[in-house]
């Protein structure tokens, strides 16, 4: 089967992929880009581990065709920090210690990020519902959902 | 995945004539969050995949004079941002961003949510509640049917091969007009329906119904439209009664499956319950 040549941009630089048609976007990432920070958890849609910015919306990686990425601007978790500076959430998940395998974060963080760029004062239960497809299996929430607020009121300078 | 191949054609008719040529299995593809997981499953083995999104007018909403044209890939979350949409069809914005997470509501289309024709959708009740048509593109040239027309049985659509869906129409709404869904699950978030329930009524100046439409999900093996249940609403205010007869109504139409998400005796239940408080929230949007 011939591969279809991909061209994007993934966390503000130029990137391009071969991709067969039945590749997704979650194992270009990781397989032909080289980002692995992405993860696959389910596969299926359910629990928002490789959670990506497409053309500003937050979506499931595992459920985008790599091929349909052409033209397309990602975010990914490696774009979150900015050189060896972490993203506010990053440090607010740290303090927090919103995580512990750490497995779901970088989802969890790309989907809060997408969060605070549409509503910078969400309130718990936004949150909560926001991140309502993100699974952990450790934390139990309450931490990120800390984390999370507490990072909002620290970028809007409260 | 070996053989399978991938278009986005840029043209309704570059895309009917792939569909209908196309030798193997073809599906259509808009938010992809049903068909990416059946064919990660195996359960899907398709031969040529036909992206749609790239063909004008398949993603966005446009209000004319009152009326709605809703793009078949529009997405959940694109619904939800539009406000002229969201004040004059409440119920199937609700019902629509009822579908999944919010990475899901970044794909998911009101196309996908219909011809995946499971029977506990959300969007489709709401749709069909609200008097909305499909308007598809085929081999044939263009035709028009209710959303209610569209979904045959599990799994299967009455659409022929060679066509889809291009878009969605929503009436203008008429004045003291109102609709609502509501869909019970065990949690609060994030399953499938075990009823869903979706009402449109339209009031008088008294607050009397003088039209009213009434659609059931996940109790039968497709969408049901219940005449019986709006026959009890019009010509009447939300009196107890009338509640007891729409319970009724929806009760005896009622054909669900015992799965694990409910029992044929509590769906049937539930299809009653949910009636009355759509019923409800309907009337009061409708201002009464």
């Amino acid at each position: 089967m011939s591969k279809t040549h991909v061209t994007t941009t993934i966390n503000g630089e130029p990137a391009e992929f071969l991709a067969e048609a039945g590749l997704s976007l979650l194992d270009a990432l990781r397989d032909e880009v080289g980002l692995t920070g992405t993860k696959e958890g389910c596969g299926s849609g359910d629990c928002g581990a490789c959670s990506v910015i497409v053309d500003d919306r937050l979506v499931c990686a595992c459920l985008v065709l790599a091929v349909e990425a052409e033209g397309a601007t990602i975010q990914t978790i490696e774009g979150v920090a900015t050189g060896d500076t972490l993203h506010p959430l990053q440090r607010k998940f740290i303090e927090h210690a919103a995580l512990q395998c750490g497995f779901c974060t970088p989802g969890f963080l790309v989907a809060a990020k997408s969060l605070l760029e549409k509503n910078n004062n969400p309130t718990e239960t936004e949150v909560r519902f926001w991140l309502a497809g993100n699974l952990c299996r450790c934390t139990g929430y309450d931490k990120i959902v800390r984390a999370v607020m507490d990072a909002a009121a620290e970028m809007r300078g409260a | 995945m070996s053989g399978l191949s991938y278009t986005a054609p840029s043209t309704i008719s570059e895309a009917v004539s792939l569909l209908a040529n196309a030798s193997g299995l073809a599906k259509v593809l808009s938010g992809g969050t049903d068909l990416l997981v059946q064919m990660k499953s195996g359960r899907l083995k398709p031969a040529l995949i036909v992206d749609t999104k790239k063909i004008p007018g398949m993603i966005g909403i446009r209000e004319i004079d009152g009326a709605f044209v809703i793009g078949a890939a529009t997405s959940g979350a694109l619904m939800g941002e539009h406000a002229g949409l969201v004040a004059a069809w409440p119920g199937v914005v609700e019902a629509t961003n009822l579908i999944g997470s919010t990475q899901v509501q970044g794909r998911a289309s009101l196309a996908g949510n219909l011809c995946n024709a499971s029977p506990g959708a959300d969007s489709p009740p709401a749709m069909i509640a609200a008097g909305a048509i499909a308007v598809i593109a085929g081999p044939a040239g263009t035709r028009e049917v209710p959303v209610e027309a569209i979904v045959t049985a599990p799994g299967r659509t009455s659409l022929a091969k060679g066509e889809f869906i291009t878009e969605f129409r929503l009436p203008k709404k008429p004045a003291r007009s109102g609709d609502a869904y509501l869909r019970f699950i065990p949690r609060t978030e994030m399953d499938i329906a075990v009823v869903g329930c979706a009402i449109a009524v339209t009031l008088d100046a008294n607050g009397v119904c003088i039209a009213a439409k009434v659609a059931l999900g996940a109790v039968a093996p497709t969408q049901l439209v219940v005449a019986g249940a709006a026959a009890a609403l019009i010509g009447n205010k939300l009196t107890d009664a009338v509640l007891a007869k729409l319970d009724a109504e929806c009760q005896a139409v009622c054909k669900p499956i015992t799965d694990k998400r409910g029992t044929i005796e509590y769906r049937t239940k539930v299809a009653g319950v949910l009636a009355r408080r759509v019923a409800a929230i309907a009337f009061q949007r409708a201002g009464a």
